[in-house]
Parts: C-alpha cells; structure tokens; sequence
C-alpha cells in the first residue's frame, strides 16, 4: 500500500542531511561545550556555527539567538520573560484568538496574575485587521504577541504592518514563528520583529530542539539559573547534536528556497482544487492567498474529522484533524471557531499539511482515497441523510 | 489509541444502514458534541429479529453502535435493557477515557429506539425503561 505523509505541520521527516550533521556529535565529538580541552572547543564551535546559522535565516546577529529545547518553550520565556521585565511599564498584553497553546495557556496564566490580555478577531479569512490592533494598543501595552503562521489553517498574518506599528508605538513585538521558519522568508529587520520563537522539527530537525530570536537590547530575565551557557538567559548543558541538527536543517530549508516554495505550492493547489472540485459539502478553512505554501484545512460536512483521520490511515495516508477527538478534548478546535465555523462544521475539519518530499502522485492518491472514504463515513452518517432528503 | 477490536468495528461495521418498515426508532446526541446515533429496529413479539444503525462520529461512536447492535440483535426487549455502556467496552476490549462517552451514547440508543416502540404500542415507557431524558414530553412530575 502506498504512504503518503502529510502531517507536516505536525512535525517533519528528519532530513539525511541533518542527521549524518548531528551523528558524529553523539560518539565521536561528545565533549563538553564549556570544557576547555580541545575536544570541548570543537562541540562549542559547532554551537556557534548552527547559532550563526539561524542568525543569517532571520537576518539577526548571532548574540541575538538562544538555543532552547523548542516552540513551547520559546513562547513561554518570551512571553513571560517580556511581562516580567516589562511589568513597571505596564500590564496589557495584545495576542490573538487563535494562537498555539503554548501562547494562549501562558496568556491565560499571566491573566491570573493580574495582567490583561486583548485577543483579536482573526475574521473569516483567519487574518487579523491592522485597525484593530491599533486601536488595542493602549499607554500600557507592554508586549504584542502575534503568530506569524497558524498551525492548523496555514494564514499568514501581516507581520510586517504589525513590526511597524509596535515599533512606532515603543511596545515588544514577539511573534510565534514556529510553523513559518524555514516555509517562508522571514528578515527579523525589515519586519521589525523583536522576538521570534521557533522549533527545529518544523523543518526537517530533529525533535527537543528550538530558538529564540531576542532582539539585542531586550533584556529578558534569565529563563534556568545555573552556568553560563547562552549567556546566562538558559543554564544547563546544550544539546549539541540538537543544536547541530537544527543548524543544518535551517540552512537546507533556505537552500533552493523559492523552487521548493513553488514546488509544494503548486502541489497544494491541486489538492484545493481536486477536493473542492471532487466531493461536495467542503470549504478550505482560512484565505487561501495568504496561506502557507504547504498547508489545507478543510471542513468536510456532515462527518466527523477522527473518523476521516483513522480511514485515511487504514489507506496508509496519514493526516491530522482540528477535531476534538484526537487531542484527546471534546471541544472542537479553537482556531476553526475562532474564524466563526459553527460547532458542528468544526468537528469535521482535515489538515493536510506538505513537504517538498511529497509528490504528484501523493496528491493523486489523495484525491482518488478521500472522495471514497467521505462518501462511506458519509452512507453512515443519519445527518447526510436529511441532506439528502431535503434536496 | 483503540484496541483491536475497536478498529476492526469501525473498519467493518456490522449492522450500518436502515430499516424502512422499523417499528422502533431511536436517535441520541447532537451535532454540536460531535456525535449523532439512530438506531432502527424490527421488534416482533418482544424480540429484536432486526436492527440496524447510522452513526456521526468518531471511530469509537461507529465502533460503540455496531457492538451495541450486534449485542442485542437476536434479544428480547427484556434483554436488550440490561445492556450497559460497560458491556459495550468490555465487548470491545476497552475504550480510551475520553471516549467512554460513545458508549454511554450507544446504551441511550438502544434505550431511545426501545421508548419508541412502546409509544408507537400506546404504552408509557417510562416505569419499564426509565427516564428518556427528554423533559419537555415527560408527564412525570
């Protein structure tokens, strides 16, 4: 049977690349980074190449990186280390409704501790409006924090109006890049990004490992005490093979950057428009302009995501859902109701999400399983039924 | 995730479909939860001799509404109440925690297209079944 991934907002097959990069870390180059014998100076040095190597993605300085062990915690220390530092200024926060988790729950913490947060509206189309953020903003506004990219429908948000505006009106501006670094450009100067978090295994790194771009001259509170790695800010010793990986991966994302972008954009195109064309009763979820090359979200009406999710698998595709049921909650996903899908609607949503490593007879093999097993859950299904019946 | 058992029910259901001359029709939960079951059924003399089920939702509601069916299809009215969401997880060689509610679902199903039949006979369920959960037909205080 044939397999075809494409969960890749979920996390990425570990390039060949990166591993044989990361390898020789483990058995061979196993010195400590702070050690002062010679073996300890190479593991350092391989730090700082892959510290310089995130640094020149970003068009960042590599005093301004800091390693960490991914997207959780890079929101978390930034978020928390900005209200900390910031907290004589002022205690209001601007987010969205749609973040990650790792955002929301650490917003939703700071709430408890006496700091306020706006959420804006992300609209149908899954896109904030720059008037209502400006209008947000108030002489207490310390931090504005907006994701770059959403994991689950792929909008991009207008990152550079929002740089400029927090840089006119002197607030942070920290934006949750995680599902943006490596699939699109990103220049941390141009758009006036302060800080940034993101997480090797978005793009072909292994897992346990991220970053933290922090602009130089924000001055976060130290996130573990302990030595003096990182510059004090995240104490311990540094998953070198990580840091390695994650070095390697960044840089083979950037290479041959707008032929690979073109290559999964056009495959995505074809996956829009064999699903919307071939089964009825769908919608893309979120702009389809401003959308991740590699991303789909669609809701398929009248059946529920977990079984569309465990057909597909048994059809060697596997995917991911906004659907409750695979996180484990019952609630459906926030994002799908954040951009005003009703309940019902949200339960029954499908992300694809694709690499360069995918092809067009992956696509090919989508559209001829899908429309199938949509219409066998949907033969079961007592409310396709009155569908049916009503037309 | 799932047992064994629990996706070889929801890759080969047992009972899907309808029953156009059903005597009894149950239908529980509701879009909004995620999770909608009807059940049909042929009751002739007490007994069961025929059901069958439509299902929206995940592959344990699919896999807790053919088990239900298959347990009970063959039984006696009499039987068929004591069928319990327990016995639906033990057939199906447990459930995850969070899913626990499929079957619970499954157990009203069978219980809701029971209350059917004995309306459609004239008869009030509510002393041989229980309480339906619909409180705006009750007409026990």
């Amino acid at each position: 049977m044939r397999k075809v991934y494409v969960d890749n907002a979920a996390t990425t097959r570990v390039k060949e690349e990166v591993l044989k990069e990361m390898l020789p870390y483990f058995t061979e180059e196993y010195g400590n980074p702070s050690s002062l014998y010679e073996m300890g100076g190479r593991t350092k040095k391989a730090i700082e190449k892959a510290r310089e190597s995130v640094a020149n993605a970003l068009n960042a300085q590599p005093r301004e990186i800091i390693f960490t062990s991914g997207g959780s915690e890079s929101d978390n220390y930034a978020i928390r280390g900005v209200a900390e530092s910031m907290k004589k200024k002022g205690k209001h926060i601007i987010s969205t409704k749609f973040e990650h988790h790792a955002v929301l729950h650490t917003l939703e913490y700071l709430q408890k501790i006496g700091y306020e947060v706006t959420y804006l509206d992300v609209y149908e189309d899954g896109i904030i409006r720059i008037e209502d953020l400006k209008k947000a903003i108030r002489d207490d506004t310390i931090l504005i924090t907006i994701m770059f990219a959403n994991n689950e429908i792929g909008t991009i948000q207008p990152i550079e109006e929002i740089g400029k505006i927090a840089r006119e009106r002197g607030i942070i501006f920290h934006t949750d890049a995680v599902q943006a670094v490596g699939h699109v450009k990103i220049d941390v100067e141009k758009m006036n990004i302060d800080i940034l978090s993101m997480s090797a295994h978005k793009f072909h790194g292994p897992k346990g490992v991220g970053a933290l771009y922090v602009r130089k001259g924000i001055n976060l509170p130290n996130l573990i005490y302990g030595g003096g790695q990182e510059r004090g800010k995240r104490a311990g010793t540094e998953n070198v093979p990580g840091i390695v990986g994650l070095g390697k991966a960044i840089e083979l994302a950037y290479e041959n950057f707008d032929e690979k972008h073109d290559k999964i954009l056009n495959l995505r195109e074809k996956l829009i428009d064999g699903v919307l064309s071939t089964i009825p009763y769908t919608r893309l979820n979120g702009s389809r302009e401003h959308r991740l090359a590699n991303n789909t979200n669609f809701s398929i009406e009248y059946i529920e995501g977990e079984s569309i999710l465990l057909m597909l698998d048994i059809n060697g595709i596997t995917a991911s859902s906004g659907s409750a049921c695979t996180s484990g909650s019952l609630d459906p996903s926030h994002v799908l109701l954040s951009i005003g899908l009703p309940h019902e609607i949200a339960h029954g949503s499908l992300r694809m999400t694709l690499s360069d490593e995918n092809t067009e007879e992956d696509i090919d093999y989508i559209l001829k399983v899908l429309p199938e097993v949509v219409q066998k859950l949907r033969d079961m299904s007592p409310v396709y039924d009155k569908v049916k019946n009503n037309k | 995730m799932y047992s064994d058992k629990v996706m070889e029910h929801f890759k080969n259901p047992r009972n899907v479909g309808e029953i156009e001359d059903a005597n009894a029709i149950g239908e529980v939960g509701n879009m909004k939860c995620g999770d909608i079951m009807k059940i049909y059924m042929k009751i002739e003399n007490d007994r069961i001799v025929d059901i069958k089920f439509k299902t929206f939702g995940c592959g344990a509601a699919v896999a807790t509404s053919s088990m239900a069916t298959e347990l009970v299809k063959g039984k006696t009215i009499q039987e068929a109440l004591t069928l319990t969401n327990k016995a639906v997880i033990e057939a199906l060689d447990g459930l995850p925690p969070v899913k626990v509610h499929c079957s619970v679902l499954a157990e009203e199903a069978i219980k809701a297209a029971i209350i059917d039949y004995y309306k459609r006979q004239g008869i009030d369920p509510t002393p041989i079944v229980g309480c339906d959960g619909d409180c705006h037909s009750c007409k026990h205080e």
